[in-house]
């Protein structure tokens, strides 16, 4: 080991078959029920002003995209409904949560 | 079970209808709340916002029974669970070493067991029916959208999202979960808290169980948990590997600022695990059967909320009971005890017409006198030094050079000493042997 405290990513060293599955294959094993209206908003005009956007890569589902105009795109459909991105996010009133409708949403089998 | 428990998911609910107790959640703190009550004889719906009990839970690694022998006897011959666990391993890791603490006990596989791997969509399936058995009404497919208040702003029960769907009762019992809403419109939580929570993101994979059996040293229906230091690049938190019946589970578990500021993807960190030398040849050749994730609450007993207000409890997930930093790894445990609790003191203040914060005072006074807040009184300091810098990033490299040093043989190069190792690895990773000496007082203090 070097003298660095944090330990070096051990993937880097191992073949592609071991990290390999696409985050769509990844998302395709979960169930979801999708209800029609959409239980998280994203006020992408207060996003604009934000720099750190922790919501693109903090969210397991991958739902919040930056667009060219530095705003967010978020897409609820297939939501693990875990509350990630109101927790890591910075600015008041930018991400609204709710609850999907009863009975929809993310569905775990195997959780 | 799941499924097959939906008949009264298409009721109507009668608004006019008054329980004694409305239930919120069908995860275990609220089926044993209900369950309670239920006992108890008093009247009580029991809300779950998923299509049956468990569908929206995920949990990281052992459900630990003995909280159960009370209310469920010999409940072991009748649980569904994948295995028991009997051999319990705790891991160290580098990007390239590992060393484990690896103990196994015949008892833990024999009646009346000790911990056990289970799918939450039964088991809360299970849990809930014993409620509905003793006679709670499970109203399923339903979210709880808010509260009701009287004048004097006591809570007088919960709005739905069913046509006509309040649900008036004496007492609201929110197990709704790490992100309670109820708790956060009541005041008793913060809208957002970060600080105290920790993503944990899970794969559950296709395994045969004569390959888990092999691999993991086990037979019949004994399984395996190992919980491990060092997985997650730096980010406090820790990873998990536990065997079901004809699946594994593996995951990590990340402090949510310090993944947000990591700017690195959760699902990486489970791939950086399951490619890990000592973990990849219990993976190889198993497939992605689901991927979950879920928040956990991280803060502790110093975090927890105000566990009562006038006409409401809160328990479970949503009052911050579970136990995720330590050595002792447990939540499902705390949330039924918690549940149980507070089904029996919201009984007592039923029963004495007095469900203000003042009547329902008896829930936290009956935790305190039990392993639920005694446990995590105890260990109140244990968030902090399991999550601290040099126990996450300095500890697992010192410890595993450590190791290498004592096993590696040096010919002709006389033997070092433990200490001359000691040192070296400490000073290898920026540790001063004052720290570790500081730090290991402070583990005895919380864990001794």
């Amino acid at each position: 080991m070097s003298a660095g405290t944090v330990p070096a990513a051990p993937g880097g060293a191992t073949p592609d078959r071991w990290r390999g599955i696409a985050f769509e294959e990844r998302m395709a094993t979960v169930d979801f029920r999708v209800g029609e209206r959409a239980h998280i908003t994203v006020a992408s005009e207060i996003c604009r002003s934000c720099t750190t956007q922790a919501c693109v890569t903090a969210c397991p589902a991958d739902l919040f995209a930056p667009t060219a105009d530095g705003g967010i795109l978020f897409n609820y459909e297939e939501c693990f409904e875990c509350g990630t991105c109101y927790m890591v996010c910075n600015h008041d009133g930018a991400i609204t949560w709710t609850y999907p409708d009863g009975g929809q949403g993310v569905v775990f089998h195997h959780g | 079970m799941t499924e097959s428990l939906r008949p009264t998911a298409d009721r109507t609910i009668n608004p006019a209808a008054t329980y004694d107790a409305v239930v919120v959640g069908a995860g275990p703190a609220g089926a044993a709340a209900a369950l309670a009550l239920a006992r108890a004889g008093r009247s009580v719906v029991l809300v779950e916002r998923g299509p049956f009990p468990g569908s929206k839970n995920v949990y990281g690694g052992v459900v630990y029974g003995r909280v159960l022998d009370q209310v469920v006897p010999r409940w072991w011959e009748e649980v569904p669970v994948e295995r028991w666990v009997v051999r319990r391993s705790t891991m160290v890791m580098t990007g390239t070493q590992s060393l484990s603490v690896d103990y196994r006990s015949e008892a833990w596989g024999e009646a009346p067991f000790n911990g056990m791997t289970t799918l939450r969509s039964a088991f809360d399936s299970w849990l809930a029916g014993k409620a509905v058995d003793a006679g709670a009404e499970l109203v399923t497919s339903t979210v709880a959208t808010g509260l009701l208040y009287d004048v004097d702003g006591a809570v007088t029960g919960v709005r739905t999202d069913r046509p006509d769907g309040d649900l008036r009762a004496k007492v609201v019992v929110a197990c709704d979960g790490v992100n309670s809403f109820l708790a956060k419109e009541a005041g008793l939580l913060p809208r957002a808290d970060a600080a105290h929570h920790t993503l944990g993101v899970k794969e559950v994979l296709d395994l045969p169980g004569a390959t888990i059996d092999e691999r993991f040293g086990v037979s019949g229906d004994q399984g395996v948990d190992i919980e491990i230091l060092g997985c997650t690049r730096g980010i406090p938190g820790g990873g998990f590997l536990y065997t079901n019946r004809h699946t594994v589970s593996v995951g990590v578990v990340l402090s949510l600022p310090h993944l947000a500021e990591s700017k690195i993807r959760p699902e990486e960190l489970v791939a950086d695990l399951k490619a890990h030398p000592s973990i990849a040849p219990l993976l190889r050749g198993a497939t992605l059967r689901e991927y979950a994730a879920h928040l956990i609450p991280e803060g502790g007993y110093d975090t927890m909320p105000a566990l009562a207000t006038d006409g409401m409890v809160v328990a479970g997930d949503a009052a911050g009971m579970t136990r995720a930093a330590g050595i002792w790894l447990e939540g499902v445990n705390f949330a039924f005890g918690s549940g149980l609790a507070a089904g029996r003191a919201v009984d007592r203040a039923v029963a004495r017409g007095d469900w203000s914060a003042a009547g329902l005072a008896s829930y936290r006074a009956g935790l305190e006198r039990q392993f639920v807040l005694a446990d995590h009184q105890r260990l109140r300091k244990a968030p902090g030094l399991v999550l601290s810098e040099r126990v996450q990033q300095r500890y697992p490299g010192l410890i595993c050079d450590l190791m290498e040093g004592m096993f590696t043989v040096t010919n002709p190069t006389p033997k070092p000493g433990a200490l001359r190792l000691t040192r070296t690895a400490a000073a290898r990773h920026g540790v001063k042997l004052r720290e570790l000496a500081s730090d290991t007082a402070r583990a005895l203090r919380i864990f001794g």
